[in-house]
């Protein structure tokens, strides 16, 4: 890469930081109920597996100093980068059992369990 | 840089080796003797931006004063190289604010992604910093007598640490079109090797790189990503990690899990910095790390 092509790039240094109030990701995102909260603490996901139904909102929250994500592996899903402190909710419309893991650090696995939505059976 | 300032080691790739580690665990030496300087180039690695916590709470700070250290050296290197982890989290904002500082470099510019700029998606990298003959990010080139290889081990997301079919066919073919007698420089993210897989700190097909690269005099391979400097030797493959410019982790195993690892203000910059490298002729590489304090 050239200087000459970097130095004609934007520049913005002062927007780095913290995510802002709109980034669902970032430590001021507005929180709306959920059915459960994962946490993610010591490189692990808290609790796994977790059986939730169809329609609950899941919240993750990342505990830990390092920065994680919560990526289903068939990309179904995706909390993209959550900086420490940071949370993501996302809600889980499908029934299924979804394997996630943290991109930055594949070892990480989990799983989510949706079953019908509640009153689905007796329909 | 004078060269009292040096941190944690200096050492010669094949023989040569001058290092030793201090009682506190930082490793210093000085080396073992000159050498014509015929070519030069510099490696930064672990830049972060975007990264607040206390571990280091100013990583433009740093950033800025690694490139102002390059940017004084007497005799500037044919290019610097930024081995990953630009960002901390691939937002364009953090991008943009890397590239400001990168953008006062006098020398050329080099950069590979590391995962933390392809949380998600490689986009944002390759926005910033796609090179018009690496439309898959890896690419190799010759300068000064020595052929380059850059790598990206970054883009598997389900194993940290894998290059793919593609890539291995890419450098398996590069080469085997190469002279043993070559000089070989290979840049990459994740350490190539089996560093310490339990932390995520190995790649995972990167042995067939190492088969490939056995039959040359001299091979010299450079990584981030463990923000920290470990030499290894194997036969005739030289592996050198680097120093981050953001923040240290903790050794392999030192602790329960790999991370930001907090250490006293004054120690800080003398456990970030860069790194310079050297070759002279058909010699092997010099390479010498460099703190910022």
């Amino acid at each position: 890469m050239q200087r000459t092509l970097i130095a004609a790039a934007a520049l913005a240094a002062c927007l780095i930081g913290p995510a802002s109030a709109a980034d669902a990701a970032g430590p001021g995102a507005p929180m709306l109920p959920s059915a459960v909260t994962i946490h993610i603490k010591d490189f692990k996901f808290n609790p796994t597996p977790v059986k939730i139904h169809a329609g609950d909102r899941v919240t993750f929250i990342n505990d830990d100093d390092e920065a994680h994500t919560a990526t289903a592996n068939d990309k179904s899903f995706d909390s993209e980068g959550l900086d420490s402190g940071g949370t993501w909710q996302h809600v889980f419309a499908k029934p299924g059992t979804y394997n996630y893991f943290c991109e930055l650090h594949p070892y990480m696995k989990a799983t989510l369990v949706v079953l019908p939505a509640a009153g689905a059976a007796a329909k | 840089m004078k060269r009292s300032d040096f941190l944690e080691h200096v050492a010669w790739t094949g023989s040569g080796i001058a290092w030793s580690l201090s009682a506190a665990g930082v490793l210093t030496s000085a080396p073992a003797a000159a050498a014509t300087t015929t070519f030069s180039f510099v490696q930064i690695s672990d830049s972060h931006i975007g990264f607040t916590r206390p571990e280091n709470p100013d990583v433009l700070g740093t950033f800025t004063k690694t490139i102002a250290a390059i940017n004084a050296l007497p005799q500037q290197p044919a290019f610097v190289v930024h081995t990953g982890d630009v960002t901390h989290l691939a937002k364009p904002a953090q991008f943009d604010a890397a590239k400001q500082v990168l953008s006062t470099l006098k020398a050329p510019l080099i950069v590979l992604p590391g995962e933390h700029d392809v949380i998600g998606s490689p986009r944002g990298f390759f926005d910033a910093f796609a090179r018009p003959d690496a439309p898959n990010g890896w690419f190799a080139f010759d300068q000064g007598g020595i052929h380059f290889l850059s790598l990206v081990n970054v883009f598997n997301f389900e194993v940290d640490g894998k290059l793919g079919a593609d890539q291995l066919n890419f450098v398996e073919k590069d080469l085997a079109a190469q002279k043993a007698s070559t000089p070989i420089v290979v840049f990459g993210h994740v350490p190539l090797y089996a560093l310490f897989p339990p932390w995520g700190w190995t790649t995972e097909d990167g042995a067939r790189v190492l088969a490939a690269l056995r039959r040359f005099d001299a091979v010299t391979v450079l990584n981030g990503h463990i923000h920290q400097i470990i030499q290894h030797t194997d036969g005739n493959i030289r592996f050198a990690t680097a120093a981050a410019t953001a923040y240290p982790q903790p050794a392999p195993g030192a602790a329960d899990k790999p991370g930001p690892l907090k250490v006293a203000d004054d120690v800080l910059l003398k456990v970030l910095g860069y790194r310079s490298v050297e070759l002279a002729g058909d010699t092997p590489a010099r390479v010498a790390d460099h703190a910022l304090g």
